[in-house]
């Protein structure tokens, strides 16, 4: 029996082995799936994770984070810190130096002036980048040589790695961007659906919101890699059509976020053509509170803080909401072992998880009807409670899902126990997470009451996740609707604890910043938390190399894929 | 066996009138008939079947989810513990009031359309162009910019629910005329030269009462099917809108709504898809085995054979 699984490992190392060390192209073609199809390769024009993955193929960063959440050098040689002198000992200054020989996809060279060009891109004042909080309080980025770049802080910056790492701010070429700078960037629909990049792969053909034909870059800075010689990243359908066509036929290779109820996860691995993949990280799924106005007849001024909510803007009506909630139930319906029931916004890396708010476990209709009794919020002839004429009836959107749809249900019911009616819209996922300023169904514009989604950050620091609350992050016509706070939350004492966090350096220090920020938004209850998230991603059996990582893009890796022969 | 009946009834009974013989002769028709009876008990089930069986087809209840067929939920529960017979009968009432009205209304609009242009020259170029403007409209796109563009209006006027229930209904019906249209052109076109309808011009009849007495009761089969057939293809593109997530909210059920959400579940629970999906096909199909008798019963030249 030992001597026959010795072998058997023999044989596997064998055959994976020539695998490992194919020649760039070898092992022909893998199909990808995202069930949200990408609108753009842009990841600066959109706040999607599915675009930011789908570009991670093309464009990359100067380091990113591994499967551990550690940073590694990628474009740059190393990773610059105080101890090699990458890094100013007054932290305010970075120095990155870019690999030798660096080319892009289109045989010229990388050089510094294309990493300037994606600062100055994404902090262009005229134009809404959706990853500028990446660059906050930079002053100014210069090239020392060709391959040399220092970045400058406004502030000491104890942790400089925002700008330039992981998939959300990538290097963009500079001579193809040249023109699509502020106003202009979304209208270059060339540069945004085929960017010129430096990654394993580049576009061949890009149908937004539908398939992207990729081949492999002939440029790319390791000869042996990638194995496969184009692939195909189709989007769009559903997560069950995904999980389909990984676990069950085997027509796609590997299908991104299985978003599905456990049971049927496990339907389809029976079949036994692929296997998932897991991995707790930040994935918060969330409800976020609109505290502006989202009432149509206020025309262009709708959900924007000229018009503050008639009742949301009460504390005791968001805290009613949260505790009406049993976030065990909704774990036990929607995730299994893929989700936990959690009580913060900021779940992970451990030093960072507060433990101040735990009491939201617990689900407390009888206790939700007394605060809003106190309040003076009473139950009217129909069951819905009123104050002052206002009625407490709520819309509550999210992208359609089937786990969504279940969860919008039972939150429904849980919130008509309480006395407030909600009526529950959902959105296509490729137009809700599409960043669209034009569409008026983008998480951004929240033209609802409230909102459910999920989100993360990449790398480990929570530095600018947690600033994604600040006043100056509301979506608003200005900044094209970009920008992260959804809640339009503004609270002085909060964006005094963010510049507080910037200019902080030690770890313990920072770790009990970021749990007070944590702390303040579920306190307001201008975030309501759902559940934790584990990542749950399909491969196929013939695919190797596969190495999930929740601290950037799944895709980061896709060089080291190869095909299991 | 028909003779003998016919020979009967006309020796006995006072002076018939036409409806009398059509309805003689859709009794005949047997298809006609089960589809009839079966359309009826679907309307009677769905309209009145709630207030004898009064769960709540919006109620949670999340220890009982994903039952099987039992006497407390003979059509078993959904993944949230929801009666699925609750369900049924409370999308069975939005799925046929979508349908039946949107049907009317393209039938309307189509008819209309149709004799107008069949029957007066002048009208006919715009209008036949009009219908391939229609027609070449693509129409899930259309459907889409339109519930974009009005969702909230309505929704402010009328309540998420009727709000959405007059705009889906409006634009099935406004994207599905143009078949009627140019059917019934068709039938105008060949009418308008026979023999009784000159005779009748002849004598002076004026326009309107012409198509009102000679031409609308002899295009009524060709109206007949494509209404049978507009209510098939109202419900489905209800279920449509709903797969799209642009329909109904997500927790109002409807036939084509409880079809999608099940597809998750179609192999551990194959029930829950079969039940919906075999409600629109029998609904469809005894609809138009109506509208095939009707068409029989219709036709002066079967009738009675």
């Amino acid at each position: 029996m030992r001597k026959s699984t010795c072998l058997l490992g023999a044989l596997a190392v064998l055959a994976s082995a020539p695998a490992a060390l194919a020649e760039r192209g070898s092992d022909g073609h893998v199909n990808i799936i995202y069930w949200q199809a990408p609108s753009t390769m842009n990841p600066y024009l959109s706040g999607g994770t599915k675009d930011l993955e789908a570009a991670s193929l093309v464009l990359e960063p100067l380091a990113r984070y591994n499967e551990a959440g550690d940073m590694v050098p990628w474009l740059a040689e190393s990773i610059p810190t105080v101890g090699n002198g990458g890094v100013s000992e007054d932290l305010t200054t970075i120095t990155w130096k870019l690999k030798e020989g660096l080319l892009w996809a289109d045989g010229t060279p990388v050089t510094s002036e294309d990493i300037i060009f994606s600062w100055k891109y994404c902090t262009d004042p005229a134009g809404g980048c959706a990853q500028s909080e990446k660059y906050n309080d930079v002053t100014s980025v210069e090239a020392l040589d060709d391959r040399t770049v220092k970045v400058t802080f406004g502030v000491a910056k104890p942790f400089p790695y925002g700008p330039f790492v992981g998939a959300q701010s990538p290097i963009l070429q500079a001579a193809q961007f040249a023109d699509c700078l502020g106003a202009k960037a979304p209208e270059c629909t060339d540069a945004n659906f085929g960017p010129i990049g430096t990654g394993p792969f580049r576009v061949t053909d890009f149908r937004p919101n539908d398939v992207i034909s990729l081949e492999a870059n002939p440029n790319y800075r390791d000869a042996s890699k990638p194995a496969f010689a184009t692939a195909t990243l189709k989007g769009g359908g559903d997560a069950t059509a995904a999980g389909r066509s990984v676990l069950e036929t085997g027509e796609f290779d590997y299908a991104w976020n299985l978003q599905l109820a456990p049971d049927v996860i496990a339907n389809m691995a029976a079949a036994g053509k692929g296997e998932t993949v897991s991995a707790f990280g930040t994935l918060v799924e969330r409800i976020e509170v609109n505290l502006t106005d989202p009432d149509p007849a206020l025309g262009a001024e709708r959900s924007t803080a000229k018009h503050p909510h008639p009742f949301l803007t009460e504390k005791v009506v968001r805290q009613a909401l949260s505790m009406a909630i049993d976030r065990e139930l909704l774990v036990e319906i929607g995730y299994g072992s893929a989700g936990r029931p959690t009580c913060n916004v900021l779940p992970a890396p451990e030093i960072y998880k507060s433990t101040a708010n735990d009491a939201c476990l617990v689900q407390d209709i009888e206790g939700a009807k007394k605060l809003l009794d106190e309040a003076g919020w009473t139950v009217g002839s129909d069951g819905v409670r009123e104050k002052d004429g206002k009625r407490l009836s709520i819309l509550y959107q999210t992208s359609t899902n089937a786990v969504r749809q279940d969860f919008q249900a039972l939150i429904k019911q849980w919130w008509s126990e309480i006395g407030v009616e909600t009526e529950l819209r959902n959105i296509d996922a490729s137009v809700f997470f599409g960043g669209d300023p034009a569409s008026p169904d983008t998480f951004q514009k929240l033209y609802a009451d409230l909102e459910m989604f999920a989100n993360n950050f990449d790398g480990t620091d929570p530095e600018s996740y947690m600033a994604n609350w600040e006043c100056k992050q509301a979506p608003r016509p200005e900044t094209q609707w970009q920008g992260n706070n959804m809640p339009r939350y503004c609270s002085e004492a909060y964006d005094a604890l963010v510049a507080e966090m910037a200019k902080t350096g030690a770890l313990e220090e920072r770790a009990k910043l970021a749990k007070a920020m944590n702390d303040m938004l579920m306190q307001e209850y201008v975030l309501i938390p759902l559940v934790d998230r584990g990542r749950v991603s399909a491969k196929s059996n013939t695919l190797g190399g596969v190495v999930l990582n929740v601290w950037d893009s799944e895709l980061w890796n896709v060089a080291d894929w190869y095909r299991v022969k | 066996m028909t003779e003998a009946v016919h020979s009967t009834l006309v020796d006995k009974t006072e002076p018939r009138s036409q409806w009398l013989d059509v309805w003689d002769q859709f009794r005949h028709h047997r298809g006609a008939m089960l589809g009839m009876a079966f359309f009826v008990f679907i309307l009677l089930a769905v309209f009145a079947g709630p207030y004898l069986w009064t769960i709540d087809p919006q109620y949670i209840d999340i220890r009982a989810r994903s039952q099987g067929p039992s006497w407390g939920h003979p059509m078993g529960t959904d993944q949230l513990g929801r009666d699925t017979l609750a369900r049924m009968l409370a999308g069975g009432q939005v799925s046929l009031a979508v349908g039946i009205s949107a049907m009317l209304l393209a039938l309307v609009v189509g008819a209309l359309i149709g004799v107008l242009s069949g029957y007066f020259r002048l009208l006919d170029g715009p209008l036949m162009r009009l219908t391939d403007l229609f027609l070449a409209l693509p129409l899930l796109p259309l459907l889409l910019v339109i519930i974009m563009l009005f969702r909230d209006t309505l929704r402010s006027a009328f309540g998420p629910e009727t709000g959405i229930f007059f705009l889906i209904v409006f634009v099935i019906g406004i994207t599905s005329w143009m078949q009627t249209a140019r059917i019934v052109r068709g039938d105008v076109l060949a009418l308008k030269e026979r023999e009784f309808v000159i005779a009748s011009k002849s004598i002076g009849t004026s326009p309107f009462r012409m198509i009102l007495r000679h031409i609308l009761p002899n295009v009524l089969s060709p109206i007949t099917v494509s209404a049978t057939l507009g209510i098939a293809n109202a419900i489905i593109t209800e279920s449509a809108l709903s797969f799209l997530g642009l329909g109904f909210p997500s927790d109002f059920p409807t036939w084509g709504r409880l079809l999608y959400d099940s597809t998750d579940y179609l192999q551990q629970y194959p029930e829950r898809v079969i039940w919906p999906g075999l409600a629109i096909s029998l609904t469809v199909l005894s609809v138009n085995y109506i509208g095939d008798g009707f068409r029989d019963a219709l036709d002066p030249r079967i009738r009675g054979r």
